[in-house]
């Protein structure tokens, strides 16, 4: 379980994130939602002690995020995996590298292994072909499914998906939508899917959050969010524009 | 108190509170970098990648500007020993300065602006695009993983770099000499070995080795530190650059003086 308590971050004196409290049961995928700026891959950075919040904790199982040393740190990040937003793959690396990184540093396969496991994630994300290339080689959606493969190719029980689908075609994400289904209903994998494509994510998160400009605005199940009569809400679960935004 | 004074003095102020920010964050940087070598947590791919990179790739520009510096060397000092006939003490001049001031200054300049700058703009560039927050998230400390290699590499490198610049620069002196003042390379060489003490080349040599720590330090450090986007990264490497500068010269000073 993934447990926010009254987490508030400034960023040049100005509030980026507002005592924001939520929880992600075990087993679960919470669609984290809202406007760009909002706060959400900041939250998702403290969740995975990456940036220190200025008060409020985050805790990973019953383990308090804030506080722990580096080394215990570490240990908890075994267990989490990550995409980011831009991709954030190594540029001295080939995809092949970049996706085997972290089995490398795990040490407990051998390169045969590796390669094999590298070799199958590659055909899953349908870029069976691109693991010699290196990053700067490839166009924005192909990065974000290497990026993706990296995250998930350690079989972490805790994943992060920082908008897994931008810049994709409809077919990959959707490709990429039951990728993240078949990991949470058969490898039992507690996630946050950042989106913008909610019409994508509506059928694999058992939960919602929306935040805007650094405030909770909503969190809850499906069921209460097709109810709620927040009008920022509403705009962005059935996808409609307004004056709401601004 | 007036408003134009006011404003220096907050000018000032401003600067001594970023410089000293600055310096503090260059003094934890090496903290860390030294707690990481106990126990050594080395990754060997990046460190030889680093090393071929700050070495290997440094080789050709390192030799041809030291061949250069010593053929300057023995132009500028040409003209006094053709006034005074002292041909034997042509080899002692060149190789004095080279050894002890102009190889290591010249080889950490060039150094510092292609290694330091490159090296601040990876960082930079990976600091801007979270590639050092990925590191952190797969749970790989990021001093050990990717400062380290840079920090062992540019020193040791740096030292050797300036061995093979302090013996290209005395070949390029002796063949100057022979060539554009017709004194004998042996002659040339004879007054090396006359003059010129152990202790002339270690000194180039400590120099090297305190040139290489700086540059490792501040361009990681600038590199590390490196925040908004590609302007952020000119500006790291910007401050990079002339940070190694500064650096090397205050050393310059101080193991000058000291006479280490």
């Amino acid at each position: 379980m993934i447990r926010v308590e009254n987490v508030t971050k400034h960023h040049f004196g100005r509030p980026v994130l507002q005592d924001i409290s939520l929880e992600v049961p075990e087993g679960t995928n919470l669609g984290l939602i809202g406007p760009g700026g909002a706060g959400k891959s900041l939250l998702l950075k403290i969740v995975t002690g990456l940036i220190e919040p200025d008060a409020g904790a985050t805790y990973v199982g019953d383990t308090r995020v804030q506080g722990l040393g580096a080394t215990e740190l570490a240990r908890l990040r075994f267990d989490i995996g990550m995409l980011f937003q831009n991709y954030a793959l190594f540029d001295f690396m080939n995809v092949a590298d970049n996706i085997a990184f972290p089995l490398r540093q795990e040490g407990k396969l051998s390169e045969e292994e590796i390669a094999d496991r590298v070799q199958a994630i590659l055909e899953q994300v349908d870029l069976p072909h691109i693991g010699h290339q290196f990053p700067n080689e490839l166009s924005g959606g192909m990065k974000k499914r290497v990026s993706f493969a990296r995250a998930v190719i350690p079989e972490p029980p805790i994943i992060f998906y920082d908008d897994p689908t931008a810049g994709l075609d409809p077919v990959t994400s959707s490709k990429i939508f039951r990728l993240l289904e078949a990991l949470r209903d058969e490898r039992g994998v507690t996630s946050v899917t950042i989106s913008h494509d909610i019409q994508g994510i509506k059928g694999i998160c058992d939960d919602f959050a929306l935040l805007d400009r650094g405030r909770l605005v909503f969190w809850g199940s499906v069921a209460e969010i097709e109810a709620c009569e927040i009008p920022l809400v509403r705009q962005f679960w059935q996808g409609f524009s307004d004056d709401v935004l601004g | 108190m007036a408003t134009a004074p006011r404003k220096m003095l907050r000018s000032v102020g401003d600067s001594f509170l970023s410089w000293s920010a600055e310096a503090g964050g260059m003094l934890i940087l090496t903290f860390r970098i030294l707690r990481s070598l106990f126990p050594p947590r080395l990754d060997g791919p990046e460190t030889w990648r680093n090393m071929y990179r700050v070495g290997v790739k440094s080789f050709p520009i390192v030799v041809v500007t030291a061949l250069l510096t010593g053929a300057i060397m023995v132009i500028q000092s040409g003209m006094y020993i053709e006034q005074y006939g002292a041909y034997g003490l042509l080899g002692w001049g060149a190789g004095y300065s080279v050894l002890r001031e102009v190889g290591p200054i010249m080889i950490g300049l060039m150094f510092s602006g292609r290694v330091g700058a490159n090296n601040t703009a990876e960082l930079g560039t990976m600091m801007v695009t979270d590639q050092i927050d990925a590191l952190r998230a797969l749970a790989i400390d990021p001093i050990a993983y990717l400062v380290m290699p840079r920090f062992l590499a540019m020193i040791l490198m740096m030292f050797l770099l300036t061995v093979v610049g302090d013996f290209a620069a005395l070949l390029g002196g002796a063949a100057t000499s022979e060539i554009l003042l017709g004194v004998d390379m042996n002659l040339f060489f004879w007054s090396i070995k006359e003059y010129i003490h152990l202790s002339d080349f270690t000194h180039g040599l400590t120099k090297a080795v305190a040139f290489g720590f700086a540059i490792a330090i501040v361009s990681c450090h600038f590199g590390m530190t490196t925040r908004g986007g590609a302007v952020g990264v000119g500006r790291a490497v910007n401050a990079s650059v002339v940070g190694s500068a500064i650096a090397i010269f205050v050393l310059d000073f101080f193991i000058t003086y000291l006479d280490l």
